[in-house]
């Protein structure tokens, strides 16, 4: 497989949220408006990246009884380093999307890549994959997070462009998240996933 | 009277499913049959409890006094881990049919976001109806179950949602988890008529 491969992969083929229906939570939270999905979806790039860097180092070492517990500390480790950065650094964006930085230990993307690819791998490829899956993910974030906020507040990446609050508020509201990825989905198994 | 605004709360305003977002793997994952779906929540209500109580009494007693919060996030996740580990060994041995119901549903809990997002909640959020904004130990017990029952809840009316779903003739893009999500919308459009109970 070539190196350009694994990161393309992670975008359609094997994309994290429209095929593999993974880290719905995040997925459905953070997203009332473009930037804030955004955002997640590069906090989840970080953590992915790195995790997946340092888990393929050490797999080989690692005893197959007790791997699942080291991976989990291993990512753990990487999110509080980003809630420490995020806190020095970004304070608001920390603010905005508050539990679901920690809870990207739970994360099933991250776990599911360490123990999927990242074990099996070498670092360079597993930071690829790493890349690739993130971009994946920080991509539908970003789709989901832009349908809601045209509807919901009728802006785009924070600009008004109706005027007003006029939009649909059910649409930045919980209920909303769940339409709109819904129908997300079944565009992408209409027209990306035919073949 | 708090105990009774926490229990509305965490069940119907803000239902962990349907307004907050946590633990929809799962959720959309065994929600298929009524019979699993039963399963998983009292699985889900035993460990949320219980993984309440022991993070609760570790960041209070542990973590605060230390001055190392900072910790919180891997010290939690271990925890639940052991616990759900601890749990299934003791279960095993004291009630095997417990243990039969719940099975497999045990080790899939671990990565259940809904669990450590309670643990978090608990010692993190501050809850406006409350005196003092913080939640002490019983008051914490309490929103953990309430939450747990809310858990259920939803996961018991959207499986039966489901098992008549399967029965309909939907159009092929739809099929699946697509018209499922979009159930659960209209699900949590319904749970949205109960916000303004409980400020």
């Amino acid at each position: 497989m070539s190196k350009f491969k694994l990161i393309t992969d992670g975008l359609v083929r094997n994309n994290p949220t429209f095929v593999l229906l993974l880290g719905m939570c995040p997925t459905l939270a953070t997203t009332t408006s473009a930037v804030n999905g955004l955002s997640m979806g590069l906090a989840t790039l970080f953590v992915l990246v790195l995790s997946n860097m340092a888990i393929s180092a050490i797999a080989p070492v690692v005893p197959d009884k007790v791997h699942i517990p080291v991976y989990i500390v291993v990512i753990a480790t990487f999110v509080t380093l980003l809630q420490l950065l995020m806190q020095a650094y970004t304070p608001s964006v920390y603010e905005t999307l508050g539990l679901f930085i920690p809870l990207i230990v739970v994360n099933c993307i991250v776990l599911g890549r360490a123990e999927a690819f990242a074990s099996k791998h070498g670092v360079l490829d597993s930071a690829l994959d790493g890349i690739g899956v993130g971009l994946g993910f920080t991509l539908s974030l970003t789709v989901l997070g832009l349908v809601r906020e045209v509807l919901g507040s009728g802006s785009v990446f924070g600009w008004n462009f109706i005027g007003g609050n006029d939009g649909m508020l059910a649409f930045v509201m919980a209920p909303g998240a769940f339409l709109c990825l819904g129908y997300l989905m079944v565009l992408f198994n209409k027209f990306v996933k035919k073949s | 009277m708090e105990y009774f605004l926490i229990i509305i709360s965490a069940i119907f305003v803000n239902n962990i499913v349907l307004a907050q977002f946590l633990g929809i793997c799962p959720f959309l994952g065994v929600s298929g049959k009524l019979s699993t779906a039963t399963g998983m929540s009292m699985a889900v209500c035993f460990v949320i409890t219980l993984a309440t109580l022991v993070t609760y009494l570790i960041n209070n007693y542990l973590l605060v006094p230390f001055g190392i919060t900072y910790l919180q996030t891997i010290a939690f996740i271990l925890v639940i881990a052991a616990l759900v580990q601890m749990v299934e060994i003791v279960l095993k041995k004291v009630s095997p049919s417990l243990y039969q119901a719940l099975g497999i549903f045990l080790p899939l809990i671990t990565t259940n976001c809904a669990v450590l997002g309670v643990a978090i909640n608990v010692v993190t959020k501050e809850f406006a109806f409350v005196p003092g904004g913080m939640l002490n130990l019983a008051q914490a017990l309490v929103y953990a179950f309430a939450t747990s029952l809310g858990y259920g809840l939803a996961m018991v009316i959207f499986a039966g949602i489901r098992e008549h779903l399967a029965l309909m003739d939907v159009p092929k893009a739809f099929k699946g988890v697509p018209i499922a999500i979009i159930s659960v919308g209209i699900l949590a459009l319904a749970f949205m008529g109960f916000s303004g109970m409980v400020k």
